[in-house]
């Protein structure tokens, strides 16, 4: 297996930036592809102001932060992937559009690129199908924020070579992340838990058990969690909440998974937490988190 | 000015050990305590106090207090001090209410456990309360995955640590207090609810099961 040196990331959003960010910090060179202009304008501003800090923090000499600047290009072409040895997804998490691309890009890299897809619900295993690489694609999924958390869970897929996921491992380590390996089934280790874990938040407050305010700090208090449960589904956005539960009910038909009854009501009621400035809490609309 | 005087039965899981709590105690005060394992049992209502405390284990208020079709609530008031089996317990005191509890006997429940340093949450008089309803299916689910190969335990609870900032993974902690301990919360949960997810974890039932044989031997 080739040495990584040039990483492709499809999808410039608030995830595909961060991994973007990584590849970078670790001496790679990236091409970030979107097909929104604005949107990797977005992630170019981001990406400068994130260097930006990094060097006021100490965490970064300004040389290092202008030769990681420099190795980050953008496109709006995918042809430009055309050098990449890896190519990490994280477009809309929507299966077809996952497939489509993979296969697109297979005629498009060289023989050896690996695929990494970054889907949180989605099976690694479905996105390889049909792309004609089958052997070549690992699942790869970063916590959000990418480039301040460590952890990514890897999972390779029914058809992925050991020496794949052993080259995609190594890369992970290189990227100065720490993996952690799960099978290929829903959510992985960390949404399989936190879904349903969540959701059991949401039906307690329904069935009258204690108020939100009381339920995150008994948590906080009790268990020692940095953040209480409805101040998490806040941050996370209801209406995301939703679309976990979908996703995940779909596949695992787990009544925990299922779609909570007052988490659609504060939805339909625009409570969709912080974005909104309601949701378990109230929020001051201007107030940056912790803040 | 509230103070309060303590019956105690033996065994409290709340307060095994010395605590501002205990040392803030009475020999007479305008809130009685019914401190222990046998708190529950030993309860007598008195209307002449501001608050009557019962601690609780796995049982609800009502088996102390009787219940009266959704209109019972009187100056008593459960109570349980978050603990995981063998570990130390937490600053998280569960105070539990019934539908027509009074609000003046919940304060002063309230006002002596913050005056100890610990936290208050209030809740309804459901089994589990809040943390081990929450947490209970968790683990049990933890267990379960640990059994059907989802990840290593050191890798699970890795990535709780790392993905959620959780201080411990649910495989180490419930090693670390007794999964037998486990078990029997969760059992108690599950005759209650009588959903899968509080059914114990095989791996629960081992170390119960295991822990019983000891105890015979």
């Amino acid at each position: 297996m080739t040495e990584i040196r040039t990483v492709g990331v499809c999808g410039a959003g608030t995830m595909g930036s961060g991994i973007a960010i990584v590849a970078a910090r670790a001496g790679c060179r990236v091409v970030l592809f979107d097909t929104s202009d604005a949107s990797l304008e977005r992630a170019r501003r981001q990406t400068e102001g994130f260097f930006g800090k990094s060097v006021e923090r100490g965490k970064m000499t300004r040389e290092q932060a202008d030769t990681a600047l420099a190795a980050c290009a953008t496109t709006t072409a995918l042809a430009d992937l055309a050098g990449c040895d890896a190519v990490i997804e994280a477009v809309f998490e929507n299966l077809e559009v996952k497939r489509g691309l993979f296969r697109q890009l297979n005629g498009i890299c060289p023989e050896h690129t690996l695929f990494a897809s970054n889907t949180s619900t989605l099976s690694i295993t479905e996105i390889a199908s049909g792309c004609g690489r089958e052997d070549r694609v690992v699942g790869m999924h970063f916590c959000l924020p990418a480039q301040l958390m460590k952890l990514v869970e890897m999972s390779p897929g029914l058809n992925t070579s050991d020496e794949s996921f052993a080259a995609a491992w190594a890369f992970c380590e290189a990227l100065g992340q720490r993996p952690v390996k799960t099978q290929d089934t829903p959510g992985f280790v960390l949404n399989y838990f936190l879904v349903p874990f969540n959701n059991d938040v949401i039906r307690l407050i329904e069935a009258g058990v204690a108020e939100p305010a009381d339920v995150d700090r008994a948590v906080k208090a009790g268990l020692g969690y940095k953040m209480g449960p409805c101040e998490l589904l806040d941050l996370i956005g209801l209406d995301t909440q939703v679309l976990l539960c979908e996703a995940f009910y779909g596949v695992t038909h787990d009544p925990r998974c299922a779609t909570p009854p007052l988490l659609k009501r504060m939805v339909a009621a625009g409570h969709l937490g912080r974005k909104s400035g309601r949701g378990f809490f109230t929020y001051d609309r201007d107030a940056m988190y912790g803040g | 000015m509230t103070s309060h005087a303590i019956v105690d039965t033996g065994g409290s899981r709340s307060f095994p050990g010395p605590h501002p709590f205990l040392d803030n105690a009475a020999a007479t005060g305008t809130v009685t305590v019914y401190l222990g394992a046998g708190a529950v049992a030993a309860y007598r209502a008195d209307p002449s106090k501001a608050a009557v405390l019962v601690e609780l284990g796995t049982q609800s208020l009502g088996e102390a207090t009787g219940e009266d079709a959704g209109r019972e609530g009187s100056n008593a008031v459960g109570f349980a001090r978050f603990r995981l089996g063998d570990g130390e317990p937490s600053d998280l005191v569960e105070l539990v209410r019934q539908p027509a509890t009074d609000p003046a006997a919940l304060e002063a429940a309230r006002s002596i456990l913050e005056a100890a340093g610990l936290q208050v949450s209030v809740c309804a008089d459901f089994a589990g309360r809040i943390l081990d309803r929450l947490i209970r299916p968790f683990y049990n689910e933890a267990l379960t995955r640990l059994d059907e190969g989802l990840a290593t335990a050191a890798d699970m609870d890795l990535t709780v640590k790392l993905g959620l900032g959780y201080p411990e993974g649910p495989i180490e902690l419930l090693e670390r207090t007794g999964l037998q301990h486990h078990h029997d919360v969760t059992k108690a949960l599950f005759e209650v609810y009588g959903t899968r997810h509080y059914a114990p974890a095989r791996r629960a039932v081992v170390a119960k099961r295991r822990a019983e044989r000891e105890k015979g031997s």
